[in-house]
This record gives structure tokens, sequence and C-alpha cells, in this order.
């Protein structure tokens, strides 16, 4: 026979657990409501009074291994570094829209910032108004859940680097980083140590002889 | 029984040295002598008797991507690592049935980093080296080579861009590649990538990514379509493969010159 005291004691016990377990579910629902009011506030986000500008995108197609010009008008900030997340946050955005010719996760979001830095001339002193190396910052969770596949990854990289280019003529050179830190590869296959030359080069057909695709 | 105890254990320590000493120089002299009259007696033999010197093993080294812990890409069920592993078996046997000498980075589900990978393939000094690998993305077989830029031969390679000299030739290699994957009917594309894994061989070298093959004609049904875990499939493409490995051989693409 369990004493009337344990059993009180018990119940007590129960619903206080049960109380605790409600307060620590709100409570994640408040911080996982922040996190999101915080993206949503991310400084990048193009303002809408900016007016629209066309853009030139370069967008893959699995089916074909090839990479398409899309013209797009959208409205950009003028600071260059906003501009290229903003191009590429666009660019990701289709990928991850439905119906997708390169159906890659993630969306705006993937590019966690772009920086700009001057190149060096032959004389080894950096110009202001020269060529520019673009530093691309993707996210974990994109590097994460994108497609594993030698095609697919390189497609990615090809059409980042050319859709800078098209867009920002300067950007000559781009370098990958995941996270903030250098990452062996993409998602197992393309290599994301090297430094990319940006240039308007995109993979062939099986029609003639290996060529194309990025220099790195 | 004396013969498993080292004989110093058997004189005194204040003789060993000496007596060792002595032996091995007559060791050393009977070496010496049989050697001198090897010289002057076996050569005009082995010059009359010798048949002519076999012609060397034409080399490929296939390299199933990923393994172990690494998997690799995800389709289904199933890991990239046990698709790369299944074509790279039936390719080794369609190549090794032909007379080719294959070597393989691994044979089971091991795990193998890209450097030892790299390593084993560029001690085998290969006439070819394909690294399969497997995607559900796109169509047929995607061949790709090294992105760097042709470079001349040296003595000695930069361990990321030892490919460099040989680029001309794992183009000829795509090619012939391109060729024998098209006459089989499988839908080919040609790219170039930057990948750790070719970069780095010293051998002309060729990455072949298959993916599931859609039909030629959509109206007709889903029936001509083949996904990468078809053994059919599989077969067919390792067939091929093999196929413009023979005439590549053929071509005398061989040695370690760029």
């Amino acid at each position: 026979m369990i004493p009337r005291y344990q059993t009180i004691l018990f119940i007590l016990l129960l619903a206080a657990s049960a109380v605790m377990g409600v307060v620590l579910w709100q409570l994640r629902e408040h911080a996982h409501k922040r996190l999101l009011r915080g993206q949503d506030s991310a400084p990048t986000q193009a303002p809408t009074v900016t007016p629209a500008e066309q853009a030139t995108l370069l967008i893959a197609n699995d089916a074909d291994d090839s990479l398409s010009t899309q013209i797009l008008s959208l409205p950009l900030p003028q600071n260059p570094e906003a501009r290229a997340r903003a191009l590429l946050g666009k660019l990701f955005d289709l990928y991850a829209a439905s119906g997708s010719t390169h159906p890659v996760p993630g969306g705006a979001a993937s590019v966690a910032q772009v920086f700009l830095v001057p190149l060096p001339d032959a004389g080894g002193k950096k110009i202001t108004g020269g060529a520019e190396l673009a530093v691309v910052n993707f996210t974990g969770a994109f590097a994460s859940s994108h497609p594993s596949g030698i095609e697919t990854e390189s497609l990615t990289i090809l059409s980042v680097c050319d859709t800078l280019n098209a867009n920002l003529p300067r950007v000559t050179q781009v370098r990958f980083l995941v996270d903030g830190q250098p990452r062996a590869t993409l998602a197992g296959h393309s290599d994301l140590t090297r430094t990319y030359q940006a240039s308007n080069t995109v993979l062939e057909s099986g029609d003639g002889g290996a060529a194309g695709g990025k220099r790195p | 029984m004396l013969s498993g105890i080292p004989i110093s254990r058997l004189i005194p320590p204040a003789y060993t040295y000496p007596l060792l000493r002595s032996m091995d120089a007559m060791r050393v002299g009977a070496g010496i002598a049989f050697l001198a009259l090897s010289a002057a007696v076996l050569p005009s033999t082995l010059d009359a008797q010798a048949p002519p010197a076999p012609a060397a093993r034409f080399l490929v080294v296939i390299d199933a991507a990923h393994g172990g812990e690494d998997l690799g890409g995800r389709f289904g069920n199933q890991p990239e690592k046990a698709y790369t592993l299944s074509l790279s078996v039936r390719l080794r046997s369609l190549l090794t049935a032909r007379g080719f000498g294959v070597v393989t980075t691994r044979e089971s589900d091991a795990t193998v980093n890209a450097d030892r990978r790299i390593e084993i393939a560029n001690r085998a000094n290969a006439q070819a080296c394909i690294s399969v690998h497997a995607a559900e993305s796109g169509t047929g077989v995607h061949l790709f080579v090294s992105s760097l830029p042709p470079a001349e031969a040296a003595r000695f390679h930069p361990w990321q861009t030892a490919q460099s000299a040989f680029v001309m030739r794992s183009n000829a290699l795509a090619g012939e590649l391109n060729a024998a994957l098209k006459n089989s009917g499988i839908t080919v594309t040609l790219g170039r990538t930057a990948l750790p894994m070719i970069d780095s061989l010293m051998c002309p070298a060729v990455a072949v990514e298959v993916a599931p093959e859609q039909p030629a004609n959509p109206d007709e049904g889903a029936q001509d379509a083949a996904g990468i875990d078809d053994p059919s499939y599989q077969a067919h493409v390792a067939e091929a493969l093999a196929a413009a490995l023979v005439e590549w051989r053929a071509d005398g693409m061989g040695g370690r010159r760029p």
C-alpha cells in the first residue's frame, strides 16, 4: 500500500514536470520567432524604394549541363557587396523554387555575405577601381543540403562565378567560404579551396571535345 | 636442436665478434666468386636463350569514389559509395578479362582518403585513371577532366596541380570514352571541373559520373529510363567504358609521358 503523502508528492511532481515542459516549449517558440525576425531584418535586404535595374543571372540547367542567361528587373542596392549578395540571393531563390532547372534548397539565405577585395596589380599594389576578388561566404546549412555530384556542384559554382562577373565586371576571381571557414569541397566533389577565374565559359554537350568549364 | 639457436649463443662472448667477422668474410668472398663466375659465363647464355621481354602490361587505375565513412551522395536508400564500388568491380572484371592490368583504390566499403587514392594511382604509373562517381541529377554519363590549364612536363609536379601536365591526354581519353558511350546509345556530357582527386593525378585521368538515363523520346514512356541502381544499365556503361579503354590501348596511349 503506497502511503497517502507519497501519492500526493508524486502527483505534485508530475504536475510540476508538465508545467515546466509547457514553459520550455513556449520559450523555444519565442526563441525561434526571435531568430526569424533577426533574419528578416538582415541589412542586405534590397530596399523597395530603389528603382529596378536590369540584372543578368546565369541559370544552371541539370538536364543539359548548361548555363543560360536570364535578364531580370530587380531593385538592387548601390553598395557593391550588398548588390552582389542580392544578386546571388535572387539566383538561389530561383534554384529553390519549384520547377527549378537546378534544384538546390536554401534560397536567398544560402549566401551569408559577399566581400569584394581589390586585387593587386603586377607590381603588387592594390588599386581601387581595378580587378576584384569576390569572397562568397555560404551558410553551413546550404553546403550541407546541397545535392551531391560533380555536375550539380560544378554548375552551382559556375553560375555563381558567371553571375558575379556578368553584373560586376571588375570581379575577375572568386573564392568560397562556408560559415566563414575554408572548406575542402562543396558537397563532396567540387573543390572549394581554389580561386576560380570568373569568365563566361560553360560546360559543353557531348558532341564536341572536352572543353569549357571553369578554370581554377 | 641447434638450428633455431643463434650462433652467438653457442660461442663464448669473447670469441663471438672475431669468429663472426671471419665467417662474414668467407660468405662475402664466396659471393664475389659466384658473381664473377656468373658474369663470365651467363651473359652469352642468356642472350642466346632468353625470350623477348614481354611488353609492359597496360595498366588502368579505377577509383571507386567515396567509401567507408564517406557516403558521397544519397540516392533513395543507397549511398553513392555503393554504386561506385559496384561499377568499379564490374569495370575491373571486364578489363581484366581483356588483358588489362587493373589497380583499384578500394575493393570494399573502406575509408580511403583522397591523398591515399592519389598515391596509389600515381605509384601505379598507369596509362589511364578512371574515377567513378554517381549522381541523381542530369542524364546519362558525365565525363569530367581537370580544369587546370595545360602545362609543360617537368621532373617534379606540385601535388595539387600534377594533372596539368596530362590535361591534353586526359582530353583525348575523355574523347575516347565519349565516342564509345555514344556508340552504345548513352547520353554523354563533357565538362571540366576542379576535382581534387583528378587534379593531383599523374596519368590521363577522367572522372566518370553516372546519372540515370532518360528515355530518348519521353513520349514512349518510362520503359527506356534506367536508374543508376539498374544492374543492366551499370553493365551497359561498364561495357562501353571497357570498349573505350581497349581503343585507348590500341591507340598506343601508354606510359607516363605527359
